[in-house]
């Protein structure tokens, strides 16, 4: 479902050039759960927003679902955004002094769906992540953990193909990221396809398979069998062997 | 989305931000309130002078000498001529006024008053008329050489220490006179304040009190009035004043006037210039409340631009086209500045009322001043409103996310 060929991303600083990726080629299937891990600055964030259409890459394709998302404009990309993604930001990115319900409910309204089953659907996503009682809490009235769930609830209450998440847990304690780690598990077992970027190599082995990202190019692509032991995650040369290479 | 849905969201938006739509809306309504109610006094003190012109009496033209070496020019056969029939067709009326300041005695009270020798019809003619007591003296009276007076308000009180005046007499330059009526308070129509004036007929004036004189020796008259015969005459009337005047002081042509003239319509001119210009200043102080409440509109949206931004950006990436994110930027602007709007030219019209209660003027609030306000304010609320949404509507949705 995901295609990535050749992709680059090349920032302009004044005189000089950052290359945030450097060719990357990747497929992800339907039904996948992948984590994305790497150092700082290695480009995970550039990958996952030309992933999630909220930036285009320098060159290279991206066929989504089997349009190539690369190549559309503005209006169109957002339609892909609304219908075929569900996007989780590291700092839940919830509009201020807006409950809930409504926060959910948005992405219906820009795909055209009428007041009274939008807000079904958002009720209904906002117990589906464990926050039936909290509906017409604003987000200053909830905890991080509690936030990031709306953000999930949002992400979930269009029923997109496809959900992407950088750093999800980022930003939370070790409880309510287990929380949150839970409900991917469960959408992955739904059948969901979910990317998911993380530092922490803990959260990365709950996914199915970890991509290792260096210097804005893949340098590591396999299959996890059973998770690991933590390990120094800024040493990408540490050689896993209970793990299986794939790439 | 359509636009039921852009309107939702965009009072939805408003709810959630109530602090930063009503000091956006106070913007607005400080511009509007403020122009409406400065140029409603303005425009106001305005017509009232232009009311007070007009009650003084319509299409009068002033005569006034212009002095020749320090000789008056106006003589009473200038009157005559100008009432002359037949002769200054545009002209309805002439009266005259000729003029002596002397002591006035009453019984043991005296004062030193202008006496005033006028034509019968000098009253009627500078509206100034309404008596308080008693009756005017009229043509006959005049022509009979009866030895009246009709007192101002003041001097009546003063000579006769408030007493009924009618029936008694007064003695100035050893002449007695009959009082036979005293003016109302105030009202001095064209005249100006005559209530310590004393009016006796023109050609008992002439006989006996000490006026100034012409080169040739003739008594001078201080002021000739003419009536237009309507107001579209009084242009003609003014035309043919003037050449009756030089014809009677054999000026030769080129040579200038030595008289003066002054009509009613030039004043209402002249007064409405001051007025003008004073609604101009008014109009200044006002722009200037515009801009800062235009400013402050600027800073409130420009001090929210950020948490817009990223607003935007959440709203993009969760699938808003930029034609949603535009029609809830400009509902948002349309709503404020029309609640603003509203709130404004209300409390214009409160100041303008209230003032104008303080200062005795009924404010005038024409449709160019509330198109004026209302327009420079909505136009600043929608720009400034939809500029910065327009900018971030234009960025990727990750730039917009990242903004700060
Ligand atoms: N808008 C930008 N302008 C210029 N350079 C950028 C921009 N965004 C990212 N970069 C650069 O691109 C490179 C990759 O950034 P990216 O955010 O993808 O890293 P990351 O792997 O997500 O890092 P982290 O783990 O710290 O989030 C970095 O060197 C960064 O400085
Ligand atoms: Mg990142």
């Amino acid at each position: 479902m995901i295609e990535l060929t050749n992709i680059t991303k090349t920032y302009q600083m004044g005189e000089t050039q950052v290359h945030a990726l450097r060719g990357i080629d990747l497929t992800i299937t339907q039904g996948e759960f992948v984590a994305i891990i790497g150092t700082s600055g290695s480009g995970k964030s550039t990958l996952m927003n030309i992933i999630g259409c909220l930036d285009i890459p320098t060159s290279g394709d991206y066929v989504l679902n089997g349009e190539n998302a690369s190549q559309l404009d503005d209006d169109a990309q957002a339609r892909i955004r609304n219908r075929e993604i569900g996007f989780i930001f590291q700092r839940f990115n919830l509009l201020a002094r807006t409950t809930a319900v409504r926060q959910v409910s948005m992405p219906l309204m820009y795909s055209g769906i009428g007041t009274t089953e939008r807000e079904n659907r958002a009720v209904a996503a906002l117990t589906s992540v464990g926050l039936g009682e909290r509906v017409d809490h604003k987000p200053d009235e909830l905890s991080g953990g509690q936030q990031q769930r709306v953000a999930i609830a949002r992400a979930l209450v269009t029923e997109p193909s496809l959900l992407l998440a950088d750093e999800p847990t980022g930003a939370l304690d070790s409880v309510s990221g287990e929380e949150v780690l839970q409900i991917f598990e469960r959408l992955h077992a739904e059948g969901k396809t979910i990317v998911m970027v993380t530092h922490d190599m803990d959260v990365a082995n709950r996914a199915k398979r970890i991509i290792r990202l260096r210097d804005g190019m893949i340098v590591n692509d396999y299959q996890v069998h059973q998770p690991v032991a933590p390990f120094d995650t800024t040493d990408s040369n540490v050689v896993i062997h209970n793990l299986e290479e794939t790439a | 989305m359509n636009i039921t849905e852009s309107f939702r969201t965009a009072l939805d938006s408003l709810r959630a931000n109530k602090m930063r739509a009503l000091l956006t809306m106070l913007g607005i309504i400080i511009g509007i309130a403020a122009v409406i109610g400065l140029m409603g006094l303005g425009e106001g003190f305005g017509e009232l002078i232009e009311d007070e012109i007009n009650s003084v009496g319509t299409n009068l033209i002033f005569v006034a000498s212009d002095s020749e070496n320090g000789y008056p020019t106006l003589t009473e056969d200038d009157l005559y001529a100008l009432a002359e029939d037949g002769r200054n067709t545009a002209v309805a009326a002439v009266g005259g006024v000729v003029g002596q300041q002397t002591e006035v005695t009453a019984g043991s009270n005296d004062q030193f008053a202008i006496v005033n020798g006028v034509t019968g019809n000098y009253f009627a003619l500078t509206n100034n008329d309404v008596l308080e007591r008693g009756g005017l003296f009229d043509e006959i009276d005049d022509a009979s050489f009866a030895q009246v007076a009709v007192l101002g308000s003041d001097i009546a009180y003063e000579l006769f220490d408030g007493m009924n005046p009618i029936g008694q007499s007064i003695t100035v330059n050893n002449t007695r006179f009959d009082v036979v009526g005293v003016l109302v308070p105030g009202d001095g129509g064209a005249s100006g304040d005559t209530d310590s004036n004393v009016y006796i007929p023109m050609n008992v004036a002439l006989q006996r009190l000490d006026l100034q004189e012409t080169r040739f020796g003739e008594p001078a008259m201080a002021q000739i009035v003419a009536q237009a015969a309507d107001e579209t005459q009084v242009d003609a009337a003014l035309e043919q004043i003037s050449l009756t005047l030089r014809e009677q002081h054999d000026l030769v042509y080129g040579a200038e006037d030595d008289f003066s003239l002054i009509s009613q319509s030039g004043l209402v001119e002249s007064f409405s210039t001051i007025s003008d210009t004073m609604t101009v200043f008014l109009g200044a102080i006002a722009a200037i409340s515009l801009v800062v409440g235009g400013i402050g509109i600027m800073n409130i949206m420009l001090v929210s631009v950020t948490e817009r931004t990223r607003e935007i950006g959440i709203r993009k990436a969760i699938g808003a086209q930029r034609r949603d994110i535009l029609a809830q930027f400009l509902l948002e602007s349309l709503i404020l500045t029309l609640i603003g709007g509203v709130i404004g030219l209300a409390l214009g019209v409160v100041v303008s009322i209230v003032g104008g209660g303080y200062l005795s003027l009924t404010p005038v609030i024409s449709t160019g001043t509330v198109a004026l306000a209302v327009g420079f304010s909505a136009s600043v609320g929608i720009i400034f409103g939809i500029y910065p949404a327009w900018k971030a509507s234009l960025m990727r949705p990750i730039d917009a996310l990242r903004y700060e």
